[in-house]
């Protein structure tokens, strides 16, 4: 592990923007927060995150995770927690798709890293960079569930699997020319199980 | 209920936990503990140095464990046997779990706050082997301030989590935690907030290392060059039963006082422990009794010191300049 | 071919919705369960029928049901573990994907049995889009009365939802799973107390994988008795394979234990044999965890057995020679694989998703993975196979939960089978990856 900058230090003592879940963002909010019973409503943290990152550009500010404090009733420090634990929050902005090539052992056996490596040049960027129009993050992924599939992508809720690089060039084709950003809690996915 | 430490029997109430009954007996059979605090709900299991082997459950199921266990998270039974000292499997095992505890620390002991009273140097000298065989970059954070009173090394910190259950469980609202994980866990405040609180500054007494250490403590002194005096004052928000280190006739910091097993007996507010640093706010009882078994006293600083010196040039030679670092 | 009882219906058209899944023969446990049998006994039939625990451990699922705390007026919980995160194993996906029903139906039976009236469907994050499926499935359910008050007119009300994780492997050690479900970071609790006392929000609560309770469904239906007569010794009923690797026909298997390993590579009903004609060189037959495994030693015991795919025969032998069931993720490596570079994955990977509570898997992960690197870089010298030994058995049963183990096990057993190759590679200061023009040919075709 090379240097590591201090957590807390990545942050700006911006200014708190203000903030407010759309009006269907909140449904979800609430729906998320009924199934669990009364006082337990910490545990929609997690499922809250997820909805959040979507909802405020992809990534989680401090802003945006004083804000989720704010709509659990928890302490700030209880969502910071949480949030740099989980793999799946970003803690910085990333590009619109995130590419996640799963690298361990099924998939590197099928070619992981020739995949890595070729998005990397095609991309022109490097693993954990993002592409300067901010449409791409190139990041690694450990095991994704897919390891019969492989060699595999995720974005956003898509896995993309069994992939060769005629099908890499196919899919940042689609995604460039659709242009959206790739959320987790995207209701339209593609899978090739 | 009887159990059996290192071939001592001892009878202790039902709810102990092995550590607590080794203690009982005595420092001979106590394993090291870096992580636990017996005025700490829920503290310990972390660290692992504190681990023994079971060689029999209980009378009723006479089965060894399969496993060592973490003496202080492990309730005895009637008619276990546990061993400590006696056997060479938990020396080897606490060594290594020593070497992991060291080998992203950087052993800057002459510059450290905490050098004098370090768990993590007694620990290293009295469990630990001589050499390191990590050969690659430690660790590296910066050194922040969390207020204007508290200096956090977090290159220092072990992961004991006490400083996290002190602000659960002494303040009324906790504002640091673990936060990353794995190796890049790391103690932080939320957005460098600061921890202020009346009982905030325990967390500075309760760090086994230096991690957390005391910004107001004045003129920077080696702690062996200070003397320690039990006292007391009237305070309202705690027991007012400090320990209050001297050079001269100055104070040069207030601590709580410590038990022997380096544990605090009275958590003491932040207003005894900041803002009486004149001799006429005390009544002096007496000097602090100190179980002086640390490196230092024995003067085995050198030894500590030494073995840096060999990582320094090891480091170097590999390239790595990093625990070179001012702190 | 081998009795199918979990995916037999997979390639059924629309078998996702609930109208068709009902036409197969579905929810048929749960009409038996509530109306003709007491929660005692269908606990009895799981016991009976020898059912192990799918997500690794192996433990008797009756008699992990039978260890629930039931005090007066304490909700009790099942928690369906579907983190599925250990490499190699993706059958749990394929399952809740394909007949995300056999799940719901599961968990409405089993809960009957534990006496528990809200469940949880732990998933893993990265598996959203299942998710969505699974909570299609349970939206299904309710509209046709099988989850909700009353059901099917008994007294037995049932409530099911499904929680997201956030992206973390640890969440599937249980402790760390209830953690997570209750919003936390997912650092393994300390035991005792275990789950069945004192498990989420502090109530008594049960904890099972995705494919041990999608089992309880046809144990129900058949009776425990004649789930016991399917497989061998204590190896009962079927089990789901993620085969994965260098095979021809990779993916997931039902299989009857007791199939013998070298049928399940080669046979063209299973894994179809080695791809590109190449000779076998390895497996990892349970998941990352368990050890690696040389020809010699999976095909046959040391006994020169043929090895069967049963607890204990791939047990057999102990860690010297054998390895494990473990979640069935069944990873084959060709002759032409890098062992060492495989273990630098799955070293990686631990390090990668270790938790950081407690020291020897903290740092000793880490530092197993440099040690490693050192290796693929070609620096690594020769005494360094002993320091990744040393360690390894330094992490190994001296931390708070299993994943030390886990991280363990795989350097071990690769030193212990393939030591001449690190030692080569440390001898000749190279690394070469043997594999890479072979992996190449296959993408670009
Ligand atoms: C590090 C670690 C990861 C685990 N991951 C999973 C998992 O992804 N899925 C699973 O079902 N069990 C997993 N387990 C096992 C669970 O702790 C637990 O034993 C299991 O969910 C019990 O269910 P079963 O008895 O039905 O197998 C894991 C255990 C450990 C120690
Ligand atoms: S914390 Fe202890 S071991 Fe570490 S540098 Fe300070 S005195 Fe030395
Ligand atoms: S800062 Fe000190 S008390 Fe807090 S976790 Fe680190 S070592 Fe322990
Ligand atoms: S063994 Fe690893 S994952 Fe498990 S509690 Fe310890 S640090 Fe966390
Ligand atoms: S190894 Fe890549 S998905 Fe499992
Ligand atoms: S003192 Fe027991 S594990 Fe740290």
């Amino acid at each position: 592990m090379g240097a590591q900058v201090h957590g807390t230090q990545e942050f700006n003592k911006g200014k708190r923007a203000e903030l407010k879940f759309s009006e269907e963002a909140m449904k979800t909010v609430q729906k998320i927060i009924s199934n669990y019973p009364e006082g337990k409503h910490k545990s929609a943290l997690l499922p809250v995150l997820h909805v959040a990152q979507a909802e405020f550009g992809g990534w989680l500010s401090p802003e945006v995770m004083d804000y989720v404090a704010s709509v659990l009733n928890i302490k700030p420090i209880e969502v910071f927690e949480v949030a740099s634990f989980y793999t799946m929050y970003n803690l910085k902005p990333v590009g619109k798709c995130v590419l996640e090539v799963c690298q361990t052992s099924s998939c590197w056996l099928n070619g992981a890293e020739d995949i890595v490596k070729y998005i990397e040049k095609k991309l022109g960027i490097k693993v954990g960079e993002t592409t300067k129009d901010g449409m791409f993050t190139l990041k690694v992924a450990e095991c994704l569930g897919s390891c019969g599939t492989a060699p595999m992508l995720q974005c956003g809720a898509s896995y993309h699997e069994n992939l060769t690089f005629e099908k890499v060039d196919q899919l940042i084709n689609d995604y460039k020319t659709a242009g959206q950003r790739r959320n987790y809690t995207d209701l339209d996915y593609k899978n090739t199980l | 209920m009887k159990v059996t430490i290192d071939g001592i029997e001892i009878d202790v109430p039902k709810g102990t936990t092995i550590l607590q009954a080794a203690r009982m007996i005595g420092p001979e059979v106590a394993p090291p503990t870096m992580c636990y605090y017996s005025k700490l709900k829920t503290s310990g299991g972390y660290c692992r140095t504190c681990i023994v082997k079971v060689t029999q459950g209980s009378t009723a199921n006479p089965n060894p464990m399969p496993k060592p266990v973490a003496s202080c998270r492990t309730e005895v039974m009637d008619g276990m046997v546990v061993q400590n000292i006696t056997s060479p499997e938990i020396i080897e095992a606490r060594k290594g779990v020593v070497e992991f505890l060291l080998i992203n620390h950087p052993l800057d002991c002459p510059v450290c706050d905490q050098a004098g009273e370090c768990k993590l140097q007694d620990l290293g000298y009295e469990h630990g082997a001589a050499k390191s065989r990590y050969e690659f970059k430690r660790r590296e954070y910066e050194v922040i301030d969390i207020g204007d009173k508290i200096k956090l090394h977090m290159t220092r910190c072990i992961l004991c989590y006490r400083c996290v259950k002190v602000a659960e469980q002494l303040t009324d609202g906790r504002v640091h935690g673990v936060v990353h994980r794995g190796d890049a866990a790391e103690i932080s405040t939320y957005i460098q907030q600061a921890i202020s609180n009346d009982f905030s500054g325990n967390v500075i007494d309760v760090c086994p290392v230096g991690a957390l250490t005391d910004k107001t403590f004045r003129f920077k002194q080696r702690v062996w060059f200070t003397k320690p005096m039990d006292a007391h004052r009237n305070c309202k928000k705690c027991s007012g039963k400090a320990r209050v280190w001297f050079k001269g006739d100055e104070v040069l910091r207030v601590t709580a006082r410590k038990d022997q097993w380096d544990e605090v007996e009275d958590f003491i507010c932040n207003e005894c422990r900041y803002d009486h640093k004149k001799t006429a706010d005390w009544t002096i009882e007496g000097p602090s009794h100190i179980s002086r078994h640390s490196v230092i006293s024995q003067n085995h600083y050198e030894h500590l010191n030494e073995l840096k010196v060999q990582l320094m040039k090891q480091q170097k030679a590999l390239g790595f300049m990093s625990i070179d670092k001012k702190p | 071919m081998g009795r199918k009882l979990l995916i037999h219906n997979d390639k059924v058209p629309g078998i996702n919705t609930l109208e068709v899944y009902r036409a197969n023969g579905g929810y048929a446990s749960v009409e038996k369960a509530l109306k003709t049998m007491t929660p005692d006994q269908v606990t009895d039939e799981v016991k009976k029928s020898g059912l192990r625990g799918r997500g690794g451990a192996g433990f008797p699922t009756g008699l992990k049901w039978s260890f629930l705390a039931k005090p007066e007026g304490v909700p009790r919980y099942l928690v369906c573990n579907a983190d599925e995160s250990e490499p190699g194993t993706f059958k749990d996906r394929y399952l809740m994907e394909k007949i995300p029903h056999a799940l719901i139906e599961g968990m409405i039976t089993s809960s009957y049995a534990l006496g528990a009236k809200r469940s949880y469907i732990y998933i893993r994050g990265e598996y959203f889009y299942v998710a969505r499926i699974l909570e299609q499935a349970i939206a299904e359910a309710y509209a046709a009365g099988w989850l909700g008050q009353n059901i099917l007119g008994t007294e037995f009300s049932h409530d099911c939802y499904v929680q997201v994780g956030g992206g973390a492997y640890i969440c599937g050690e249980e402790t760390a799973l209830l953690e997570s479900l209750e919003g936390k970071r997912g650092n393994p609790r300390i035991k005792p107390p275990f789950p069945a006392v004192a498990g989420l929000w502090g109530c008594p609560t049960v904890v099972n994988n995705v494919e041990t309770i999608a089992a309880v469904c046809p144990i129900v239906n058949m009776g425990g008795d004649e789930y016991a007569k399917i497989g061998i010794g204590k190896s009962t009923g079927t089990k789901l394979i993620s085969a994965s690797g260098h095979i021809n026909k990779p993916g997931v298997y039902e299989i009857e234990l007791g199939v013998p390993v070298e049928e399940f590579i080669f046979s063209e009903e299973y894994c179809g044999g080695i791809r590109n004609g190449k000779k076998l060189k390895a497996v990892v037959a349970g998941g990352s965890s368990v050890p690696i495994l040389p020809t010699e030693l999976i095909l046959k015991t040391a006994k020169g057995e043929p090895r069967l795919m049963t607890y204990e025969s791939l047990a057999d032998g102990g860690f010297q020679t054998g390895t494990m069931l473990g979640s069935g993720g069944f990873i084959v490596m060709d002759e032409d694989t890098s062992i060492v570079k495989n273990l630098f994955t799955f070293t990686r990977f631990y390090h990668h998703e270790s938790c950081g509570q407690c020291s020897p898997c903290r740092e000793g992960t880490g530092w197993m993975e440099k040690i490693l690197k050192k290796f693929l870089n070609g620096t690594a010298e020769e005494s360094d196979v002993d320091l990744l030994w040393d360690i390894q058995s330094k992490i190994e049963g001296k931390t708070i939960c299993p994943l030390g183990e886990a991280a363990a096990w795989p350097v071990a057993a690769a030193i212990r089978h393939f030591k001449q190759e690190f030692i080569d590679i440390a001898k000749s200061k190279k690394f070469v990856d043997i594999s890479h023009y072979n992996r190449l040919n296959k993408i670009v075709a």
